[in-house]
């Protein structure tokens, strides 16, 4: 269920896996920051009813989250690309499913999905905005413009996320990448609404079927 | 549809995505009327709810919201945020 690897920087990270030494298998690029935690449950399901249908697969942590030792503040757009194309080799995946704004970091040499993908501008105007409001909840006043000042010169704290001025540009300069050898999965393919988008943590059990049986489908 | 812009009407697509947001369904989101309670009465809203749930009206109606726009009595009713919605859209 825990497996470990290699990050590219020397370090060891987790993995939640289902690794039976099978001929299908799947990496997991999750959602970043805020929606990794909001669609962790639901991937952590769709892996299980993969396991089901025969398919090995692995969720790595990016460096710098969950059990990460890495720094967040020194990762970038880059080094998590660098981290997922590590995981990719060191579990010998032959397919990615990506979701949301993890659609940036899926190793270019894997066929694939992107679940619901975003590019990282989208990603960064809802967490800046998210600042904004609970600044001016508790009384102070923020903009999202100098902030985003702020973060591309010092990098910034967001939604409890402390970013470097690195990836702050990168996200800030990342749209969303051409697909490429990757198929777009919408939510009108998944049915209900996106759980990203729920204010508080959620599952939705036929979300989880839905997924796994698109991905199950194409893996074979 | 809307029959002069050829766009869904505004007002559908925010009930739609006040569905996702809240996690409920079109039923209960179609008793919603303009006195109905948004974000003063429902404290599990937090910013970055907040946050999501503009972020998805600015992609669904094509619209951009500035700082200086989002206030309190703009997301307190479901009839503030739907004429902010509306008035922002014919700004277009």
């Amino acid at each position: 269920m825990i497996a470990a690897w290699r990050n590219p920087a020397g370090g060891e990270e987790y993995a939640f896996a289902f690794d039976r030494g099978r001929t299908q298998r799947l990496l997991v690029l999750p959602a970043l920051f805020d929606e990794a935690n909001k669609t962790r449950h639901l991937m952590t399901q769709v892996m299980r009813r993969l396991d089901e249908a025969g398919v090995d697969s692995f969720l790595p942590d990016l460096p710098g989250c969950n059990e990460s030792l890495a720094s967040l503040q020194e990762q970038t757009l880059e080094s998590w690309r660098e981290a997922s194309h590590a995981a990719a080799r060191y579990f010998r995946a032959n397919r990615v499913l990506t979701i949301r704004a993890g659609a940036l970091l899926a190793p270019s040499s894997l066929p694939g999905w992107r679940y619901a993908p975003t590019g990282g501008a989208n990603a960064l105007r809802t967490l800046l905005r998210a600042r904004t409001l609970s600044a001016r909840e508790a009384g102070r006043s923020e903009s999202t413009e100098s902030l985003l000042e702020q973060g591309l010169e010092e990098g910034l704290e967001l939604a409890g996320y402390r970013l470097g001025p690195a990836m702050i540009r990168q996200l800030h300069a990342a749209g969303l990448p051409e697909g490429d050898a990757l198929a777009d999965i919408t939510q009108d393919m998944i049915g209900g609404s996106g759980l990203w988008m729920r204010a508080e943590p959620d599952f939705d059990a036929a979300q989880a079927d839905a997924l796994a049986a698109i991905v199950a489908t194409g893996m074979e | 549809m809307d029959i002069s812009t050829g766009l869904p009407e505004t007002e559908a697509v925010l009930r739609n995505i006040l569905c996702d947001v809240l996690g409920l369904d079109q039923e209960q989101v179609a008793g919603f009327t303009a006195d109905t309670g948004l974000f003063g009465q429902l404290p599990e809203l937090d910013s970055m709810a907040v946050a999501g749930l503009l972020t998805e009206m600015e992609d669904r109606l094509g619209i951009v919201i500035e700082d200086d726009e989002i206030d309190g009595d703009m997301l307190e009713t479901y009839g503030a945020l739907l004429a902010f919605a509306e008035r922002k859209r014919e700004e277009g």
